[in-house]
């Protein structure tokens, strides 16, 4: 079993009298790859920063290895960072960019060669040692800032949205790389980004956040298949979220039908938010459906198709890879476990509709990652 | 940055500007305010200011003519630079700059040189005109050295004086601004209808507004306050305010009613600054040379 | 339109340069009036090189605005970085601060300065001559420091402050974050920031003209009380070597700077 590495106590953040992080608990353990997931303005960014010491928090804790280091500056920190924008000194070229670190740690110049070429072998760079910073691709610059940050072997690397400057394809290839650099290497990575895909597909433990708090910490498949609120829920892949009451345990009522399902544990008759996801909805001749609704809309996707279907006022999203006429009228089925109840919380109600659904839905959200902390 | 440090760097020069530019400032009201004689409290400075009103106009007078003449002839040249190729713009910028790097004392003594009764250009219409009689014909009946001007110590010598001075610090803010204005909008307008008159009037010029805000505000600042243009090149219908604060201090012997006439200079000024960067809204720009 | 521009941009430069080449011609005048050109001669070349008198004041001048630009570059450098890193409410206290030996009048900077010193040294010190080789150098810094500090403010706001953050990240303390990276960042600024308060004290003849003492008298300060008698010849000669010094001066620094560019470009690849 991993040991624990950085534990943060009740963090608090406060910047010119506004709240940036209300109370955050946290412990990472060694070796582990965790991601900070929320919108932007979330205290994500924020976190990171205290943990890498540029910023000192209003009050709290933060415990690495055991022992407090607040007010530990961040040169004395075994800890390195992967800057958004890389921060790559533009009047050194790639070799004494790697090199910086070592150099300012004065280590002899035969260790610092062998480690800068290490670490140009293990991010693909070998050749590129007196290249230019700006004559570098993105792709290439996002490899020279990690192997800046890693040549220090630090404990933890943090990482701040790293990729949020790449096109998508060189996107897909960084996180895979980033994942193969972790894992052979063993250091803890912190990562941080908006991007619920890729902390889906590159995380051992995501930590949801808004407003400040930690909304859910939990390994990817915990985070998609139960989240804990509305928020989660609709920040982590697409979802419908009704209100609904909970009958007993399994017994779930809404849009006045009952339904089984394999959440208990709830007070008798307490109202709560019922999550379905779009594709666990199974689309059915209308006889055969537990309800009834009207398609109103239909864009395909390229792997399936989104279908917005009417019931009773509320637009529900249905991924499916059959295509529906707009206007037909179809039936659907909910098995137990595609039913999925959470508490009310302040996020209740503020998600889950798609009355206002446009086709651009996934390109507006991921605009809003823009991050200013 | 920690703000510690922030602090711990900028407080010593914070202590040498306020020694060094708030406390002077203090000093100079402190002089307006007392008698020159005893030294005690006392009104009689400013009472004397009211004397110097039509000299204070004709200051900003000038001065404004000055700016507004600078703008006319400084725009075409910003223009016309910041549509160069690049080394072009460099050197052109440069040329601009080297006036104001040289002795702005001898520039001005040249144009006495050029200006004056037996100066350069009269000698020059002098010698036109003897060549021109001794041709003969109609000619012959130019009188003797006829073609003289009275070029110095007229009004128009003084505005040339502040504006060869101080066209440079026009142009070169013009200049900034209008280069960086895009050149997609310009299409844009054309595109939307515009000719190059309407492209002009409704996308450049208010564009290069700021530019030509803190260029009036960089012209008038110094012309106004100039004693030096108008010692040499104007009379004494051409007194400006610089010249009596000037007199006050290295001939006249009355600090105190120096100090009072700065004030008044200062304040000018600085309601000046005030109503352009209120327009003009862009502090950055405004100071820049 | 563009030629229209042009002509008036060329007679605009005449404009600018015609006073300059009278200056140039008078210095190769046999003739002492500037007005009549006599002859040529290299003469007031010779006689500006014996003039003793006249090289100290070139030396006073050049002594006074070297050390001025020095300091206040160092010092503007360093209050820069602070300035940078206040709040928004201090930093506009300390901007507008900057900005007030920028708007005031030469002459309103020079009087209150010239009775600051004479107050505190008359009447706090008891001094009979306060105005001496050092109130002229704390005007000069004084005026000098804006143009320091507004040439560094924009390439400090334009740098990625991140960088500082890598620095420090990787090892670096603060001080070693300065020299190692934010140096390098704004070293434009800071080179710009220094020519340009080299130039206005050099050429600075309002504010000399009120803090100077009889005691150290620099070349503007000169030339004006040359306004009773005739100006020598041998100044013409000397303005001639300036323009020369400061036009090469002006060309090799851009020169430099195009290099830089086309390097960088082809750095870039484009």
């Amino acid at each position: 079993m991993s040991k624990e590495l950085i534990r943060l106590r009740d963090l608090i953040m406060e910047f010119d009298g506004e709240r940036i992080l209300d109370g955050i608990n946290l412990y990472i353990n060694d070796h582990e790859f965790l991601t900070l997931l929320g919108p932007s303005g979330c205290g994500k960014t924020t976190t990171l920063r205290i943990i890498g010491g540029f910023l000192t928090p209003t009050s709290g804790t933060v415990i690495f290895d055991g022992e407090t280091i607040n007010d530990v500056p961040p040169y004395k920190r075994q800890i390195n960072t992967v800057f958004q924008r890389y921060a790559l000194f533009p009047h050194l070229d790639v070799y004494d960019n790697i090199a910086f670190g070592l150099r300012v740690a004065k280590l002899p110049k035969q260790e610092i060669d062998a480690r800068v070429k290490e670490m140009l072998e293990i991010v693909s760079l070998r050749g590129y040692e007196n290249r230019h910073i700006d004559s570098l691709s993105g792709g290439q610059q996002q490899r020279v800032a990690i192997a800046r940050a890693l040549v220090n072997r630090p404990k933890v690397l943090l990482l701040d949205e790293p990729l949020g400057a790449l096109d998508l394809r060189l996107r897909k290839d960084m996180q895979n790389e980033l994942k193969r650099i972790q894992q052979a290497l063993g250091i803890t990575f912190i990562y941080v980004t908006h991007d619920q895909e890729e902390a889906l597909s590159m995380s051992d433990t995501i930590v949801v956040m808004d407003k400040g708090r930690i909304q859910q910490i939990g390994k990817p498949e915990d985070i998609y298949n139960e989240p804990k609120n509305a928020f989660v829920a609709d920040f982590i892949g697409e979802s419908n979220i009704l209100d609904g009451v909970m009958l007993e345990d399994y017994r779930v009522k809404f849009f006045d039908r009952e339904f089984q399902c394999v959440d208990k544990g709830f007070a008798p008759n307490e109202p709560v938010d019922v999550v379905i996801r779009p594709e666990d909805v199974d689309i059915v001749p209308v006889r055969e459906g537990h309800l009834v609704g009207k398609v109103t809309a239909i864009t395909f996707k390229g792997l399936n198709y989104d279908i917005i279907v009417e019931f009773k006022g509320f637009k529900w999203l249905i991924q499916s890879t059959d295509y529906q006429a707009v206007g037909s009228t179809i039936g659907i089925r909910l098995n137990p476990e595609d039913i999925h109840i959470m508490h009310k919380s302040e996020y209740s109600g503020m998600f889950g509709d798609y009355s206002s659904y446009s086709a651009e839905y996934d390109e507006l959200t991921e605009d809003a990652g823009d991050e200013k902390e | 940055m920690k703000k510690n440090n922030a602090v711990l760097l900028s407080t010593p020069y914070l202590i040498w500007m306020v020694l060094f530019t708030l406390i002077p400032l203090g000093v100079v009201v402190y002089y307006a305010l007392t008698d020159p004689a005893t030294g005690v409290f006392s009104l009689v400075n400013l009472r004397q200011l009211g004397m110097y009103l039509p000299v204070l106009w004709t200051s900003i007078v000038y001065s404004l003519v000055s700016a507004l003449v600078c703008l006319i002839l400084g725009y075409p040249v910003a223009y016309f630079i910041a549509h160069c190729g690049q080394t072009a713009q460099k050197f052109l910028y440069m040329l601009v700059m080297l006036p104001m790097c040289m002795s702005f004392l001898l520039r001005t003594l040249a144009w006495v040189g050029l200006l004056n009764d037996q100066g350069i250009i009269n000698n020059l219409l002098v010698a036109f005109f003897d060549w021109l009689r001794s041709l003969g014909g109609v000619f012959a009946g130019i009188p003797e050295d006829f073609g003289r001007l009275t070029l110095i110590r007229t009004p128009g010598a003084v505005v040339l004086g502040m504006v060869y001075n101080y066209l440079p610090y026009m142009i070169l803010p013009l200049y900034t601004t209008i280069v960086k204005i895009d050149h997609r909008l310009i299409e844009a307008a054309e595109d939307l209808g515009c000719n190059g008159v309407q492209t002009f009037r409704r996308v450049i010029l208010p564009l290069s507004m700021p530019g030509i805000l803190s260029g009036i505000t960089m012209v008038f600042v110094p012309a106004v306050s100039t004693f030096y243009i108008s010692q040499k090149m104007g009379s004494s219908n051409t007194v400006l305010i610089g010249d009596v604060i000037e007199r006050q201090f290295k001939q006249g012997n009355n600090p105190n009613l120096g100090a009072a006439l700065s004030i008044v200079l200062m304040i000018l000024v600085f309601v000046c600054t005030g109503i352009m960067n209120r327009f003009g809204g862009d502090e950055e720009g405004s100071v820049m040379v | 339109m563009k030629r229209t521009n042009r002509f008036i941009t060329i007679l605009i430069f005449i404009f600018l340069y015609i006073p300059m080449a009278v200056l140039v011609v008078a210095s190769f005048n046999t003739g002492k009036n500037i007005t009549h050109f006599d002859g040529f001669t290299l003469q007031q070349y010779v006689k500006l090189f014996k003039d003793d008198g006249l090289l100290e004041l070139l030396r006073n001048s050049l002594v006074v605005s070297i050390l001025a630009s020095l300091i206040a570059t160092a010092f503007g450098t360093v209050a820069a970085i602070g300035i940078n890193g206040l709040n928004p409410k201090l930093r506009k206290a300390a901007m507008s601060l900057t900005n007030i030996p920028m708007t005031n009048p030469d002459i309103v900077t020079g009087v209150s300065l010239s009775l600051l010193f004479v107050f505190v040294g008359s009447k706090l010190l008891g001094q009979r001559n306060s105005l001496t080789f050092w109130t002229l150098l704390i005007a000069h810094v004084t005026f000098n420091l804006p143009y320091v500090i507004l040439n560094i403010m924009p390439k400090l706001k334009q740098m990625d402050e991140s960088l500082t953050d890598a620095a420090l990240d990787l090892g670096c303390t603060h001080v070693q974050a300065f020299f190692k990276v934010t140096i390098h960042e704004i070293m434009p600024g800071i080179i710009s920031g220094a020519i340009m308060a080299f130039t206005m004290s050099l050429d600075d003849f309002v504010i000399s003209y009120f803090v100077t003492g009889l005691d150290f008298v620099t070349l503007p300060v000169e030339i004006y009380s040359y306004t009773k008698k005739p100006i020598q010849p041998k100044i013409y000669a000397m303005f001639t070597l300036l323009f020369l010094l400061i036009f090469v001066l002006m060309v090799i620094s851009n020169v430099i700077q195009l290099m830089g560019d086309k390097k960088r470009q082809v750095a870039r690849g484009k």
